[in-house]
């Protein structure tokens, strides 16, 4: 039982973690319906941006470790939010109208060059980071089960939270937000109520990009181990996440981020660790196709 | 000109510091690992470099624009081919592939080149049935692939059989498995399905790699059965009651044989795949695959079935992927799930949209560019996959419709309008 407890604490962090990238997912496909494939190697871009600015400020900084992670923090957000900014005004911007698979290659393209460049620039042997926050807490929950649970995994929750409510205000009470829901509803006619489209669309992916930062930055610390190639199968698992919480829906995100986490851990804990990512395609291939509009999500009707 | 200058140089300074800005941390520094953690070491001139790279490159590009539309220079518009030369390109191609192996600047090397490319055209031809045709986003096309060379591999070692028995069997089998997948995923929409099909793609390469009693794990297979021509053996020394295929003809045994053998008999099944498909585009499947493309909601209402007619597409890709797969492995004598990666998926996509997804002749081009070419460039293996990604977003911005796109249906109503 307590390894049962332990297992979904560890399932929840990387849950956290997931449910990050999926809301970058799950905002561009809501408001322009495109699948951004690179976002998982932005993500990796975070990861590496975050150690070695972790590196750097430690070097620099003294001895506080605290100040040195939150300076990384936010040099990461900043500059993973520069590339996803870069990466939709050069690679998807031109492409909006143009046939529906051009954006989906154009984007296959983009993260093959990150992920290559990211390679070359850093090599392609794996970045090890020694544990930077130690410790934890152990909660006894009685009849013999106590849980330890490390001070970073309750760091990587609050600050999963506090992401999650501050953009949730964003959303629900900026006028940002207002926009960025009138031009999900009817780009057009936003357009033509004086919502600068393209603005918005460039907002939304400099969010969704800072968010995926962050959880690279997590990922760094959580497991100490990143490569070039990190990109890939977190930015798939997150799609997952992305899905089975209903494509388009925020809350949806966290939760479906959530759930592939869980699965995820529970499934290499008792079933076989080899094959935990087909896990999470079985789950992905089995909500597509039993309930396309996921858990929160609309269900799309496609007219002629 | 003079007053509009400034700006020009603004422009191309602003992106020369973006540019800046982005290699900043991961160019301008360099995690190095020791044996005492990482540390990390600066490179100052690559940032500089970089800069300096984006601004000239966009006042090149700036410049150009403005020298086009200042002096109203259309850029010429290539009249379209008339129809005899698409044919006449197509049967110089296939005549000179046919010739290639006895031109005299044919050395073994060239032509194990030419049979790499030629199986990637056959796959690019494979998939451009999915793709091209019926309009269906498959980013997993490896795994039949895959499939078609595990069957070979296994059947011969496991029963011995020959490579004629064990070809249309790896296409059954990869047709099968694209049945299999493609009976409940492709009434999903055109992005999802892209997806799905990624995942697929993944599941097989990860069973291919842990299941190992069956496919040897990360080791591969090797020591596969090369192919013989109507029991002429390749080999120097024949096994026991067959002919050799020098012996038989008379001629001194040479292992170019062997390479040549191979390329015709690549040629050969790329040849049938193109035959195929340009015989079945005229057939009512055929068009009604290019139909669905155009317009699936129309198809429904004029009563084609979308999901069989998806469904033989998809069958029928992954059939020539799975000779195509079992080819390789003969070919290769070795094979193991590293040579199915998701790349080679997008590799073989590239190849399709590149070519203009439909274009029979495009695909050629397209694989001669992406995979020729870097064969001959070996010593910038390093930057290869980078400058492969930067042209795939390159051409996707030029021409989104591809190279040479052929969007126009095979078949019209009362001849060519």
């Amino acid at each position: 039982m307590e390894y049962f407890f332990q297992q979904v604490i560890n399932g929840l962090t990387l849950g956290a973690i997931y449910g990050l990238i999926a809301l970058g997912y799950t905002m561009v496909y809501g408001i322009i319906g495109m699948i951004n494939f690179a976002h998982g190697e932005i993500y990796m871009l975070g990861a590496f941006i975050s150690l070695i600015a972790y590196l750097v400020f430690s070097s620099i900084g003294g001895g506080s470790v605290a100040l040195a992670l939150l300076a990384a923090l936010l040099v990461t957000m900043v500059f993973t939010a520069l590339w996803g900014w870069v990466v939709e005004r050069m690679a998807y911007r031109p492409l909006r109208g143009a046939p529906r698979l051009a954006p989906l290659i154009s984007a296959i393209g983009v993260s093959i060059l990150l992920q290559n460049f990211v390679q070359i620039a850093q090599g392609a042997r794996v970045k090890p980071l020694p544990p930077v926050i130690q410790g934890g807490i152990t909660l006894d929950l009685g009849a013999e089960i106590a849980l330890s649970i490390s001070w970073l995994q309750i760091v990587i929750f609050l600050l999963t939270l506090t992401l999650m409510v501050g953009f949730t205000w964003i959303i629900a009470r900026t006028s940002l937000g207002r926009a960025q829901r009138a031009t999900e509803q009817d780009m057009k006619m936003a357009a033509l109520l004086g919502v600068n489209v393209d603005r918005v669309v460039s907002t939304t992916f400099v969010i969704g990009a800072a968010l995926a930062g962050v959880a690279g930055m997590m990922v760094t610390l959580y497991y100490g181990v990143i490569d070039f190639y990190i990109g890939f199968i977190a930015g798939i698992k997150a799609f997952t996440a992305a899905v089975l919480g209903g494509i388009g829906s925020l809350p949806g995100a966290m939760l479906g981020g959530l759930l592939i986490g869980l699965t995820e851990s529970l499934w290499s804990a008792y079933f076989s660790i080899q094959y935990k990512d087909v896990a999470t395609f079985a789950i992905l291939v089995g909500v597509l196709l039993f309930r396309p509009s996921g858990l929160f999500g609309r269900p799309d009707v496609e007219k002629v | 000109m003079e007053d509009s200058s400034p700006p020009l140089i603004r422009s191309a300074a602003l992106a020369a510091l973006l540019a800046a800005l982005l290699a900043l941390p991961l160019l301008g520094v360099r995690l190095v690992d020791s044996a005492n953690g990482l540390s990390l070491s600066g490179r100052p001139e690559l940032v500089a470099w970089a800069a300096g790279g984006v601004f000239c490159g966009r006042l090149i590009i700036d410049l150009f624009r403005r020298w086009i539309r200042d002096f109203s220079i259309r850029l010429p518009v290539p009249p379209p081919p008339p129809e005899w030369t698409r044919f006449g390109v197509g049967w110089a191609l296939a005549l000179f592939a046919l010739v290639l192996p006895f031109l005299p600047f044919a050395d073994r090397n060239l032509v194990d080149k030419a049979t790499m490319v030629l199986i990637y055209i056959m796959l690019g031809w494979g998939l451009n049935i999915v793709v091209g045709l019926a309009g269906l986003l498959d980013l997993g096309f490896v795994a039949f692939y895959a499939v078609g060379a595990y069957s070979y591999a296994l059947l011969s070692m496991t029963f011995g059989l020959s490579f004629w028995v064990c070809l249309p069997l790896a296409g059954l089998f990869a047709a099968a498995f694209g049945l299999a997948l493609g009976f409940p995923v492709l009434r999903l929409r055109g992005d999802y399905l892209a997806i799905v099909t990624l995942g697929f793609g993944e599941i097989i390469r990860i069973v291919l790699q842990n299941w190992q009693d069956l496919t040897g794990g990360p080791i591969g297979i090797s020591g596969i059965e090369r192919p013989s021509l109507f029991g002429l053996s390749f080999k120097a020394v024949p096994p026991e009651g067959q002919t050799g295929f020098a012996e038989f003809f008379g001629l001194n045994y040479s292992a170019d044989h062997r390479v040549i053998f191979l390329y015709f008999l690549i040629l050969a099944l790329a040849l049938a795949t193109n035959l195929f498909t340009l015989r079945i585009r005229r057939l009512p499947v055929g068009r009604a695959w290019e139909a669905l493309r155009e317009d699936e909601i129309a198809c429904r209402s004029l009563g084609i079935n979308p999901t069989t007619i998806k469904l033989s597409a998809f069958a029928l890709g992954a059939m020539f992927a799975g000779f195509a797969g079992s080819f390789f492995a003969t070919r290769q004598g070795f094979i193991s799930p590293e040579s199915f990666t998701f790349i080679e998926s997008a590799m073989i996509l590239a190849i399709v949209v590149l070519g203009g997804m439909g274009s029979q002749i495009g695909i050629v081009l397209a694989a001669l560019l992406l995979v020729g070419l870097p064969e001959w460039f070996r010593d910038l293996q390093m930057y290869r996959m980078l400058a492969f990604g930067a042209a795939m977003v390159l051409i996707m911005l030029w021409k989104p419709s591809g190279l040479l796109s052929s969007r126009s249906p095979t078949i019209r109503l009362g001849g060519r309008a």
